[in-house]
Parts: C-alpha cells; structure tokens; sequence
C-alpha cells in the first residue's frame, strides 16, 4: 500500500514536470508543447510511441488553450490569420492522422526536418 | 497567403503524424508569408493550435490512442508554466525571440530525423509486429 502510494506519487510529480515544461515551451513559443510530451510520456511514464502521440495532441487542446487566452490578455492573438493558418491545418491533421496509421512516416519525418531547417533560415534571414 | 495556407495544412499534417499541435511551422509561416511580428504570430499560432489538437485527438481516441485522464491532467498542470512562459516570451525582443525559435525549430529537425532513423522502412511492417 505504501509502495503503491509511493509509485503514484512519483507519477503525479513526473506528469507535473511534463505539464509544466509544455506550458513553458507553449506559452515561449507559440507552439503545443508536443516536442516535450510525446518523448516525456514514453521515457518517463513508457508510453507506446503512438498512445504518447494521441494523448499529447489531446493535452495540447488544454494546453495551447490556457495559453492562448493569456497571450490574448496581451492583446496579441490575430484572429483573422489564426483562421487562415488553423483552418487548413485541420484538414492536414485528419490526413497526417490517417497517414500515420498506414504510411511510411520514415520519408514524412525527414521530409519535415529538411522543411523546419528551411523554414528556420528564412526566419533568420528575414 | 498562399503560403500561409500551405504551410496550414503541412502543419497539420505534422500534428496528426507526430502528435505536436504544429506551431513549429504555423508560427514561421505567420512571420514570414503575413509579416506579424514573431510576438504576433507566437500567439496567433496558438490560437490556431486548438481546432488542429482537437480534430487530431478526436481521431486518435478513435483508434484507442488517447489517454483521456493523463491529457486533461497534463493539461491543466500546464497552466502556471504556460503563464510564466507567455510572460517572458513578452518580456524577450523579437529578434531574440525569434532566434531562440529559430533554434527550437533545428532541435525539432534534429529530433525528427532521429525519430526516423528508429522507425521501419514500411508501416506495414510495424503493423504485422503488432498483429
């Protein structure tokens, strides 16, 4: 029972640090704070790749959420232009979905590492 | 906007393959291709996070990949990082702001072609190991 108490308070504190280095990338960044998830749930809490996956992108709706309503008390949020960009990806999240469960992802993740590379020295550049 | 719409849908393609919300690319797309700011686009990206993780979730679950109660846990463990991390972003200039992105954007690469290097040439193969 002890033992038992003690596992589960290891897992709270783990899943604490989890959610808190997510909403610090989230709200630094821009971003949903996956980067940290995913490899966190599966080295920390041994997820199978895929379930970290799912329950990180469930997590992100949380998380992203929280911090775009403090980025919005800055006044910072666009929201003409968050429709353009999250309304297509919406549509790339059902196919990138699919593709997960039937393609090869070799080719799809360096595909997009070649892409962020690219995307990164534009943003320098610019 | 053109390219604001593409790099849209690329983004979501990387949420629903690798589970990130896909500002990794919403936020440069915003910068470069409608010229916010990068503390404009950092924020707009997160906006535009939330539909993308939700739809992408939703499918998930349906393939018994979510694990409702560690997601909604995470997320609400998340609160006082995401505060503290918006604050500082906002308390950074731009140019070290997006320098910093920048970088995470390489490590993101780095941890991708990683990722790739582990998985099987073909996901059918995966899928009669599994079987």
């Amino acid at each position: 029972m002890a033992a038992e108490r003690a596992l589960s308070r290891a897992r709270s504190l783990k899943l604490t640090a989890i959610g808190t280095a997510a909403g610090l990338f989230s709200g630094l960044f821009g971003v949903g704070g996956g980067t940290v998830v995913v490899p966190l749930l599966v080295l920390w809490l041994a997820y199978d790749e895929r379930v970290a996956t799912g329950t990180s992108l469930a997590a992100i709706v949380f998380i992203a959420g929280f911090a775009a309503a403090t980025q919005g008390l800055y006044g910072n949020v666009n929201l003409r232009d968050a429709a353009l960009v999250g309304g297509p990806a919406v549509v790339g999240v059902v196919l990138g979905a699919a593709l997960q469960q039937r393609l090869r992802s070799r080719a799809i993740s360096v595909l997009f590492a070649l892409a962020l590379v690219a995307s990164a020295v534009e943003l320098v550049l610019k | 906007m053109i390219g604001t719409i593409a790099a849209g849908l690329a983004g979501g393609v990387l949420a629903g393959v690798l589970g990130v919300g896909g500002g990794i690319l919403f936020v440069p797309a915003l910068v470069v291709f409608m010229n916010l700011s990068q503390h404009h686009a950092e924020a707009t990206s997160l906006l535009a996070i939330i539909p993308v993780a939700l739809v992408g979730a939703y499918r998930q679950d349906r393939y018994g990949n979510v694990r409702r109660g560690d997601a909604v846990l995470l997320g609400f463990l998340s609160i006082a990082g995401g505060i503290a991390g918006v604050a500082l972003a906002n308390a950074l200039s731009g140019a070290v702001l997006r320098d910093s992105f920048a970088a995470l954007m390489v490590l993101v690469a780095g941890q991708l072609l990683r990722k790739a290097r582990r998985e099987p040439a073909q996901a059918h193969k995966r899928r009669e190991r599994m079987l």
